[in-house]
């Protein structure tokens, strides 16, 4: 019993980790998609690793199928949100962070080149 | 401690309701009038559940082996409240899109002028 | 621990609430009303109020930022700058909340077991349910049995919601000519995943909305539940596949039957408990035995309320995402 109560609750410290690092990364990443792939994190891993810790916790009874049921279905819906949002931002036309370097460089360098041909 | 314990949950019900009320008053855009009328009944809501909590009560499901039970009596009142109340947000906005159709904006001030107008 | 939960979701959602008033982009202070929602529906998970919770994460996070969004794809997202001078409107407000402060200080200690409410008609129902109604979730039979008026009436105010948001905002007809529907649909084509998802996910919702509805007598659930439940499933299917498909599927016409047909059916138990010689609504008279026959009420007028609240609320969705589609195409 003790075994199987370290092993969750290392399991349910790592996913808060990954929570708590998704939420930073919310926060602190530069640009749209960057800040996505924070969120998805959360919506992944964590929730794995969390119930995962929980499904030690019970003791295999209704619960544990309910928990089942909830990881499945989290399984399927949080990384088809993640791509959503990011397939709509994409065809909205934001760009990533490179790219919108990139993409600023060049106006930058036909500036010039206009500048020269005048 | 113990006497903020007490009624921290009534202070933020306070807070929530004068939020909502201030967006009500304060604010010229219908939309946002309606959102902050949803905080107001909100925080109604978190008032009447505040009060039918017991400490150590469990939520009113009869069990073996509990002697405590939370009131049941407000989470029915509530329960149906929150259904009437997003059906009456839809009255409201609905009430807003015609707005819009006929005066051409949602804003408190400009459709008041154009009524002084005629 | 429960405290300390509780806590530090209130201050969330004071922060959460602080943060509306002074946005001025709409998208975002719509966003935010559905994270204040499901913070709200946290909080009352810990507060006991399972019921409640479920249906504040079903009807806030989803129908209502639903209704606000399509509102404002018709309105414009941005609020513009407001010149009137806000001293005023902030005096009211801090007059009327330190008045109030004042006033929860004779409010009786949260949480005490001997709290006034706690000792009117409460100990009743959780004393006397298992032999008057014998259901194990307290709130379901309070709600259909004890306070079954109540209900009733509820229902029939969302009922007149309906109305109300139809005449308003006319009834959706299903379109005929399928030209217009093409544009609409041609936005969600690129989107395969979203579609296989919606496909695969969609009846397991209804599923769950069926399973919300007919186990709400043993735990968490019932008909306000399991009606939006059902109809954000309708919803999400108009959402991925457009409005037209959802139509064909059901059509707004049915709805309209459908919603009527679930206040009379709530009503004819009323009625039916009248004939067989007792009150409106006493479920006692239904069968030979009362806790059989008040089993046979709630189970019925529960399905009223959960048929009623599905068709209202989709027949409101088809009536705003109707407007949208009106605007998208001129």
């Amino acid at each position: 019993m003790l075994v199987l109560d370290i092993v969750s609750s290392i399991l349910l410290m790592t996913g808060i980790f990954f929570g708590f690092s998704g939420a930073v990364g919310l926060f602190r990443f530069p640009d749209f998609f960057t800040r996505v792939h924070a969120a998805s994190i959360t919506d992944s891993i964590a929730v794995i690793l969390i119930i995962a810790g929980l499904l030690l916790q019970t003791s295999f009874d209704l619960n544990t199928a309910k928990l089942m049921f909830i990881l499945m279905f989290l399984m399927i819906t949080s990384p088809t949100a993640s791509h959503a949002l990011a397939k709509s931002a994409r065809h909205g036309g934001l760009l990533t962070l490179g790219e919108s370097k990139q993409q600023q460089k060049q106006q930058k360098e036909q500036m010039q080149q206009q500048e020269a041909g005048q | 401690m113990s006497y903020v314990l007490d009624y921290y949950n009534y202070w933020v019900v306070v807070f929530l309701m004068m939020a909502g009320f201030y967006t009500v008053i304060s604010a010229n855009n219908l939309v946002k009038k309606i959102v902050g009328l949803n905080i107001f009944q909100t925080s109604v809501f978190m008032l009447y559940i505040t009060m039918g909590k017991v400490s150590d009560g469990t939520a009113p499901i009869l069990a073996e082996g509990v002697t405590q039970y939370s009131n049941p009596l407000p989470h029915v009142l509530i329960l149906t409240a929150i259904v009437v109340g997003v059906a009456t947000t839809a009255v409201g906005l609905s009430l807003i899109v015609r707005i819009k159709r006929a005066y051409g904006t949602v804003e408190e001030n400009e459709f008041e002028n154009k009524d002084d107008a005629i | 621990m429960a405290v300390l939960i509780d806590l530090v979701l209130l201050s969330m959602l004071a922060i959460t609430a602080l943060r509306v008033i002074f946005l001025k982009d709409l998208f975002a202070v719509v966003m935010l009303f559905g994270i204040y929602s499901l913070l709200s529906a946290l909080i009352f998970v810990n507060l006991d109020a399972v019921d409640v919770a479920f249906t504040e994460a079903a009807v806030g996070a989803g129908i209502s930022t639903v209704l606000m969004l399509s509102t404002l794809a018709l309105t414009g997202r941005t609020e513009k700058e407001n010149k009137r001078s806000s001293v005023l409107p902030l005096l009211v407000v801090i007059a009327t909340g330190a008045a109030l402060i004042y006033g929860t200080l004779d409010m009786p200690p949260f949480g005490a077991a001997d709290n006034p409410i706690h000792q009117h008609v409460a100990p009743r129902y959780i004393e006397e349910s298992p032999k008057e109604v014998g259901l194990p979730n307290l709130v379901t039979s309070v709600l259909a049995s004890y306070r079954g008026f109540d209900t009733f009436g509820e229902t029939v105010v969302v009922f007149s919601a309906m109305v109300g948001v139809l005449s308003l905002l006319g009834a959706a007809r299903r379109r005929e000519n399928s030209d217009d529907a093409a544009v609409i649909v041609a936005g969600f084509k690129g989107h395969k995943v979203l579609r296989v998802v919606a496909k695969l996910i969609i009846p397991l919702i209804i599923l769950f909305a069926l399973y919300v509805q007919f186990h709400g007598d043993f735990g968490p659930g019932g008909g306000f539940q399991a009606g939006v439940i059902a109809a954000a499933a309708f919803i999400l299917y108009a959402l991925v596949f457009s409005l037209s498909h959802a139509m064909q599927v059901v059509s707004p016409k049915f709805l309209q039957l459908l919603a009527s047909l679930g206040v009379l059916l709530y009503a004819s138990v009323g009625i039916y408990s009248m004939l067989k010689g007792g009150h409106f609504l006493d479920y006692n008279k239904l069968a030979a035995d009362p806790l059989v026959g008040q089993h046979f009420g709630i189970l019925i007028i529960e399905l009223g309320v959960g048929i009623a609240v599905f068709a209202v609320m989709l027949s409101i969705f088809y009536a705003f995402a109707h407007q949208v589609e009106r605007s998208t195409i001129k």
